[in-house]
């Protein structure tokens, strides 16, 4: 591929360097497992941490006259990305062979897409931000393909002094191999580009994003250059499975290679590791293996070919994308940018407040969702698939509010409540007696009693109406906050007799 | 084009098969020989000509997304020349 | 009575529903006959006498129960490429040293599926490479037949060179064989035995170990034209376990025997009277065209003007798609292993001592035509001559040609170690000129003895059809081996 670089040099996202600023360059070819019940190539199940080669069929251990056949929901699961990342679908693509030898690689080979993938150019909206102000920048980064190809088996080194273990249950797992341009010119800039890629995989249930047991990791391409320089040489640093690890290690190497260059070196082209433990990246693969992988279009498949109608069908079953979502939320909804982004960041949590907020106030909807719940998972660590406290329940909370059976006080701690026990918000407000008093009757009461034991309260009040406040307050406090406050705000400046203005 | 014996070696190499020095020389001979042959292709005018992928006109056939197959560990390494527990045994792997 | 092993498939079954004998009994003949001749002829590897009698007992059985398969009881031989389920299965290659698997090949399963007997494992090149059979690490195969007056040991062709021998020595009812680039048709010209290349898509690939994936198809090696069919129709499926298999039924074969060849278009492609052909060749040549023109046919001359490179272009393809399917052979998972002091060390010996000499040097030129470089002036631009050569025979065939009739080799049978081939391999490789178009561009081609040369070998032509269009081949080679007649050799074993 041609690079070409669509950035302008920004300044604030230069790395000093000891003899003037540096640009850092960073693409990412990020390999994302494919939801499917069974492999790319084989009727072998893809479920992870099942004991040593049960998860294996004789095609996935290239036993001798053993032939793929491909599995359709790979395709299709390859095609909804391409359209979820606004990119070119291919109604031709092939099939090639990469070939290199490795224990957990049993065909010799791995079946892949190198000269016609399934997807071609695409894009992806980052945000950055809020700044002080609030601000968020966003900006495209470009897609330069996807294509479908294999995953390779497991090997355990740590079972035995002179021997690797060798488990193939992962060997043949359908992946999506992503790459993007060089867009990308911080660590930060990467990290959301991760971030975001991996939200709309979760979007269209393509890939469950779940980087701990490498559904999804990323080798990152790392370059460094004067402004306004041509690339410089990079180093692809292999399979970096954490978001944050992504942001370690550009950082990292690209202070290795500013320092290098600094000193009058020159950059190798390599392969590199990130050790999470130093905090480093490391040279992996030494230079007299150069590679050469030898591709060749797979003898054993037929050119992968669908028709426009295929991809039709797969567009008109897409689910909405977080930046659809987050600007519906802003025009419909009247959300500032900043909720619409958190409550967008994940499909569930987006999911979750749609079903809050449907037949009602969305901002008091998406307060409570941003505040409340997503303030209470995180003091919990809970995720939101996990939370106690159901949309429905949630949605009752507000309605109580809403028809004034409980204040805003009461509704705080009707939500712990229900975080804490569970529970139907309305008969626990019936229970336990936490509804609002509306009874004037009852309310005046309270509000004599109070103006009676305090003389002197009432004489400041009468010289500074302003502190008719403090009253409020103590028939709130005597009601156990049960008292509408308006009704007691009303009988309080009547009885004192402080004017309305 | 022609071999040499470095080439020979290169060869070899990628293709994981070890060779003795009267083996690599032999093989320069035999491969030149071969590639040779087949240097007369290079005449054929293939303009506008697309790379045959593959020999039969037909569509591609494809699965249902259906696990049928696996849970058969004791088939799958029993031909294995080192096991241990279902796992593949092979000389340690340095990265 | 007969001796049982010199019937053929449609003899013997006519018997054994006649209930004339078992397959039992049927079966304990082939065993003696192997017993007593195969140390002669090296044709099997590996005998299963147990699971023969076994099966055929199974047999008798369902026949007994009215039940008969197409092959009911009927024994066969099988290359060794096929796998059989705990049973030999290493291409005649010491890397798959011990080597049996745990599934059936979809071919094999067919035959048994309808009522055939497995005799055993038989004998062929490495990883089907080859053209005299000498390249198996089980040592050469020795054709039945001798030339007059002559003790030389002469190969069988290869490589399906031990499914020819067996077949040619009575020592299986028929075999099944695979060909890449004259594999069956090559070996049953050099034994006086019928071959057939169906179209690539016709017979499953699922369970064969690979050669070059692109060309290689199964196929049966039988004594008669009517037992090539039989075995077809059985060996030819639909198969869900491989992608290139072609979703189209498949016919009775035997039907198409005997129908006429009124109105037929045979052609006849200048391009293969080549530069040196014996003149016995072209004698033949010229007697099957007469025949055909006997029979009704019209006999019209054609052109392939690529032809010339099929040969080169094969040597490039099938070396490229070869060095990538033989990468599993690794001494991981199956087969031998040698140690080393690492991994890259495990696998470059186990590699070096697994394979053959013919099988690295073409584990080498596929390497090289595929390493960064040179893809582009080799295997891309031999993928482009594989169209225009595929586009030469559709050209003729659109033109009306209904088959095409060829010789099948540029000469009879040579002799075991023949110092000249030995010394150059591109002469081996010209043994298969006649052959490998039909592989290039995945047509059937059927090879069906015509005649003996001066020396009293057989020689064979071939007749090259339209894709799925086998019927035709089997009524035109009908016809030559009825003019023809049969050729057997002459017992001196
Ligand atoms: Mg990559
Ligand atoms: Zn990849």
């Amino acid at each position: 591929m041609t690079l070409v670089d669509v950035r302008t040099p920004d300044p604030k996202r230069m790395i000093p360097g000891a003899t003037g600023d540096w640009e850092v360059i960073i693409g990412m070819e990020v390999h994302a497992q494919v939801l499917s019940r069974s492999k790319l190539f084989s009727g072998a199940s893809t479920e992870f941490g099942k004991p040593a080669n049960s998860n294996v069929s004789l095609v996935d251990a290239a036993m001798p006259g053993m032939l793929p056949v491909i599995n359709e929901e790979c395709i299709k699961q390859a095609v909804r990305t391409g359209l979820g990342l606004k990119a070119q679908i291919n109604k031709r693509s092939l099939f090639d062979r990469k070939n290199y030898f490795y224990p957990d690689l049993p065909q010799g080979y791995q079946i892949s897409q190198f000269k016609d993938p399934i997807v071609g150019e695409g894009k992806i909206v980052i945000s950055l931000g809020p700044d002080r102000q609030g601000h968020f920048e966003d900006f495209e980064i470009g897609i330069e393909r996807l294509h479908l190809e294999q995953d390779a088996g497991k090997s355990m080194h740590d079972q035995h002094p002179t021997m690797s273990y060798v488990d193939l249950n992962r060997s043949g797992v359908a992946l999506m191999e992503i790459v993007s341009k060089p867009d990308m010119r911080s660590s930060d800039e990467a990290k959301a580009y991760m971030t975001k890629l991996r939200s709309i995989v979760r979007y269209l249930g393509t890939c469950d994003g779940n980087m701990d047991e490498g559904s999804m990791r990323a080798d990152v391409n790392v370059s460094v250059r004067r402004p306004g320089e041509g690339f410089g040489t990079r180093c692809e640093i292999k399979n970096v499975n954490s978001i944050r690890f992504i942001g370690l290690a550009i950082e990292y190497e690209a202070r290795r290679q500013i320092a290098i260059l600094e000193d009058g070196g020159s950059i190798d082209q390599e392969t590199r590791l990130f050790d999470p433990g130093k905090g480093e990246t490391r040279s992996m693969r030494s230079k007299e293996d150069a590679h050469d992988y030898r591709y060749f279009p797979d003898p054993d498949l037929l050119p992968l070919e669908f028709d426009d109608a295929f991809i039709d069908a797969l567009r008109a079953d897409l689910t909405e994308l977080p930046d659809e979502k987050k600007a519906r939320f802003v025009s419909e909804l009247g959300l500032s940018v900043y909720d619409a982004s958190v409550l967008v960041s994940e499909k569930a949590i987006a999911d979750y407040f749609e079903a809050v907020a449907e037949g009602r106030d969305g901002k008091t909807a998406a307060n409570w969702v941003i505040n409340d719940l997503l303030g209470a998972l995180n003091r919990l660590g809970k995720d939101i698939e996990e939370t106690p406290v159901s949309p429905a329940q949630l949605g009752g909370i507000i309605d109580l509010i809403k028809a004034e059976t409980i204040s805003g006080k009461i509704a705080k701690d009707l939500f712990e409540i229900v975080l804490t026990e569970g529970g139907d918000p309305t008969e626990i407000v019936e229970s336990r007696g936490m509804k609002q008093v509306t009874d004037t009757g009852a309310i005046e009461k309270a509000v004599d009693e109070i103006i009676a034991a305090n003389p002197d309260q009432v004489a400041k009040v009468k010289a500074k109406p302003t502190l008719a406040g403090w009253f409020v307050g103590q028939v709130m406090k005597s009601t156990g906050g049960k008292a509408n406050p308006q009704a007691v705000q009303a009988l309080v400046k009547a009885k004192l007799g402080i004017e309305e203005e | 084009m022609s071999v040499d014996l470095a080439t020979v070696k290169r060869v070899a190499r990628l293709a994981r098969i070890a060779v003795t020095e009267d083996e690599a020389n032999r093989m320069v001979g035999e491969l030149n020989g071969i590639l040779g042959f087949v240097e007369q292709l290079s005449e054929v005018d293939v303009t506008g000509i697309e790379p045959m992928t593959s020999v039969t006109p037909m569509t591609m056939r494809k699965r249902r997304d259906e696990v049928t197959d696996g849970d058969k560990a004791a088939d799958v390494v029993a031909n294995a020349p080192v096991t241990d527990h279902d796992f593949f045994l092979v000389p340690k792997v340095v990265e | 009575m007969t001796e049982l092993t010199s019937l053929t498939i449609a003899e013997a079954r006519e018997k054994l529903t006649a209930k004339e004998f078992t397959s039992v009994e049927l079966t304990q003949a082939y065993l003696n006959a192997i017993e007593a001749a195969n140390q002669v002829f090296n044709a099997y590897i590996a005998v299963t006498p147990e699971k023969a009698l076994d099966m055929a007992k199974t047999s008798d059985k369902r026949r007994a129960g009215g039940a008969a398969g197409a092959l009911e009881g009927i024994p066969l031989g099988i290359k060794d490429l096929f796998a059989t389920h705990d049973v030999h299965t290493q291409a005649c290659s010491h890397i798959l040293d011990g080597f049996k698997p745990k599934y059936e090949s979809t071919v094999t399963q067919n035959l048994w599926d309808d009522g055939a007997v497995m005799l055993g494992k038989l004998n062929m090149d490495e990883f089907a490479m080859g053209s005299s059979n000498e390249t198996s690490h089980y040592g050469a195969v020795v054709n039945p037949w001798k030339a007059q007056g002559s003790n030389q040991q002469l190969v069988p062709g290869g490589s399906s060179g031990g499914s020819a021998a067996a077949v040619a020595a009575h020592l299986c009812a028929a075999a099944t064989a695979t060909d890449t680039g004259g594999s069956i048709r090559q070996p049953g010209a050099f034994t006086g035995t019928v071959g057939i290349k169906p179209t690539y898509g016709r017979c499953s690939r699922w369970g064969t170990v690979a050669f070059a994936s692109s060309l290689d198809q199964a196929g049966p090696i039988a004594r008669d034209v009517r037992d090539a069919a039989i075995m077809l129709k059985s060996m030819a499926s639909v198969d869900a376990k491989d992608t290139t298999s072609v979703d189209l039924p498949v016919p009775d074969y035997e039907a198409a025997l005997g129908q006429s060849l009124k109105g037929m278009r045979i052609g006849i492609p200048k391009e293969y009277r080549v530069d040196g052909m014996p003149d016995e060749i072209e004698k033949l040549w010229s007697q099957g065209i007469a025949w055909l023109k006997d029979a009704g046919a019209e006999i019209v001359d054609i052109t392939l003007p690529h032809t010339k490179y099929a040969l080169p272009a094969y040597y490039i393809v099938a070396p490229a798609e070869a060095s990538s399917n033989l990468a599993r052979y690794d001494g991981v998972r199956y087969g031998l292993r040698v140690d080393g002091k690492d991994i890259a060390d495990m696998y470059e010996k186990t590699r070096a001592a697994g394979f053959g000499t013919e099988v690295k040097r073409r584990i080498m030129i596929g390497t090289y035509v595929l390493s960064a470089g040179y893809y582009d002036a080799y295997y891309l631009q031999a993928q482009k001559v594989r169209t225009l050569i595929k586009r030469d025979f559709e050209l003729v065939f659109d033109a009306g040609v209904d088959a095409i009739l060829t010789p099948a080799t540029p000469s009879s049978a040579f002799g075991i170690a023949d110092q000249d081939l030995a010394a150059d391999p591109v002469k081996m490789y010209l043994n298969d000129i006649f052959t490998v178009t039909v592989n290039m561009a995945g047509l059937p081609g059927i090879a069906v003895p015509a005649g003996l040369d001066a020396k009293g070998l057989p020689l064979g032509l071939q007749l090259i059809g339209k894709p799925f269009e086998e019927e035709t081949l089997f009524k035109t080679a009908y016809v030559i081996e009825q003019a023809a007649g049969r050729f057997t050799p002459s017992k001196w074993w």
